[in-house]
């Protein structure tokens, strides 16, 4: 056995056998795309799918995280135990974060029920969405009965990271021209929920007028009102996504879900691999950038240079450390 | 891509004072300089800390304090924080804010490897880290895991 192996399997038994240093660990792992976090995830495999994955998302300062931490101690009090996993983007320019969704969290640290984790969007090789819900999978391996994701609902990336979870809630506040914007964003399809959140400040009749007359008939998209801040309307939210959920399972849809979400994974694993695999070596790296400047200077077209840096792998092979 | 993965800050305020301008400060002079920073308010008790600190698996801890309070709180917040596994020997533990001098043999017992008083500028703690970390990849390199 490899010596990552061996790493793997004795992170994975603490894991399972409860030790959340364990589960930590393998999470950073797992974010950072190591070979450990690899071995670790294909051990905890066949654990997951037991879980109820939510995704809330939605603008920038909407309310997702007072929204998210009220959501969870819904459902620890109905029994259930909860993974959250809080993504912020990270600076273009340093490429750091700073991660500040656990403010609003504050009183799920006393409950050794409930974890929570903060992550940052990171790379540019659209890694992000299958990251959250490699993270996702592994506090489902946890026993985590509940995972939510809060993301910020602001382009392509997120719509993908909501599409891990089985019911993707979007929140919206009154007031902002919020339901204008998230149309434009394309986040008005993926949404199985809609909140209003901030539903104590003036405009919530005008949102809500505005998002039934968006959202088609025949879909069941229920439109939930919030006061996260006073905790009101979180239990019908929890309702609500426990409903959809529900929907998925008795119309046999959760399958078909199921089957597209695994066809989505397996795919954007295997471009993933496919770019690391030419890009991890120095000369393939440096294949890429002369390519580039080909394109770039017109005497390649980018269909031409990208068959050429597909060619150029067979030689070489790829890395796997 | 992979290895030169950030490092990660737990930036915490324990005690009861109200005065986060200085974390918010540090914790930002971190994220311009590419770490990942998690930074969880104000009013935190030793147990919030230390949960954060775990479940976040973060690389380094640093903790602000103005009150006076350090010499009851920072020993406590350390005592949770190795309760939960997060040790001195692999998580760098610093603090800043108003320490007086004959307070600081006792927090360097701790684990707190420094400590930086209002003199100090946010440059100086970036550095200072950065540094650590550096050291700490290359060290983990050239001896392999310990
Ligand atoms: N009036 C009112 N304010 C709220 C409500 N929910 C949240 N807020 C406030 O809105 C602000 C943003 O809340 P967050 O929970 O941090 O929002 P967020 O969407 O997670 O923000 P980002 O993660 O930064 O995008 C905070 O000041 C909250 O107190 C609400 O129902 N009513
Ligand atoms: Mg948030």
């Amino acid at each position: 056995m490899t010596a990552t192996a061996a790493e793997a399997e004795e992170l994975v038994s603490r894991l399972l056998g409860g030790d959340r240093r364990a589960l930590a660990r393998a999470l950073t792992f797992v974010e950072n795309g190591d070979p450990v976090g690899r071995q670790a995830l294909s051990l905890l495999y066949p654990k997951t799918g037991r879980a109820q994955i939510a995704g809330i998302t939605g603008g920038s300062g909407t309310g997702k995280s007072t929204l998210t931490g009220q959501l969870a101690k819904e459902y620890r009090r109905r029994g259930r135990s909860v993974g959250v996993v809080a993504v912020d983007p990270s600076s273009p320019f340093s490429h750091g974060a700073l991660l500040g969704d656990r403010i609003r969290m504050q009183e799920l640290t006393a409950d050794r029920d409930v974890f929570v984790r903060s992550m940052a969007t990171r790379g540019e090789l659209g890694g992000l969405a299958a990251t959250t819900g490699d993270v996702a999978a592994v506090l489902d391996a946890a026993g985590k009965q509940v995972v939510l994701i809060e993301t910020v609902g602001a382009g392509q990336d997120e719509v993908e990271v909501a599409s891990a979870a089985d019911t993707t809630v979007v929140v919206l506040t009154p007031g902002g021209g919020d339901g204008v914007q998230a149309m434009k964003a394309g986040i008005m399809e993926i949404a199985d929920v809609l909140v209003i959140n901030k539903a104590d400040l003036a405009g919530v009749d005008a949102l809500a007028a505005q998002l039934t007359a968006i959202t088609p008939r025949d879909t069941h998209v229920p439109v939930i009102r919030t006061v996260a801040t006073r905790n009101e309307g979180t239990a019908e939210l929890a309702d609500a996504i426990d409903a959809h959920r529900q929907r998925l399972e008795s119309s046999g849809e959760r399958e078909r879900v199921a089957l597209d979400r695994a066809r989505r994974q397996v795919l954007a694993q295997a471009r993933l691999q496919l770019l690391a695999g030419l890009l991890d070596s120095e000369s393939g790296r440096a294949r890429l950038d002369q390519l580039v400047k080909a394109v770039a200077a017109r005497e390649l077209d980018p269909y031409t240079a990208a068959q050429r840096l597909l060619d150029s792998a067979g030689g070489e092979p790829a890395s796997t450390t | 891509m992979t290895n030169e993965r950030p490092t990660r800050v737990l930036i915490a305020k324990p005690g009861l004072d109200g005065h986060e301008r200085g974390a918010k400060i540090v914790a930002r002079a971190l994220r311009d300089a590419g770490m990942e920073v998690i930074y969880t308010g104000i009013r935190q008790t030793p147990e919030m800390i230390a949960e954060a600190a775990l479940q976040e698996d973060v690389d380094v801890v640093g903790l602000s304090i103005l009150s006076g309070a350090h010499a009851e709180l920072f020993p406590r917040v350390v005592a949770a924080l190795k309760e939960r596994g997060v040790v001195p020997e692999e998580v760098l533990f610093f603090a800043g804010g108003i320490i007086p001098d004959e307070d600081i043999p006792a927090l360097k017992e701790l684990g707190f490897r420094e400590i930086f008083r209002p003199g100090a500028s946010t440059r100086d703690i970036v550095e200072y880290v950065r540094q650590w970390a550096a050291e700490r990849a290359s060290g983990g390199e050239a001896t392999g895991k310990p």
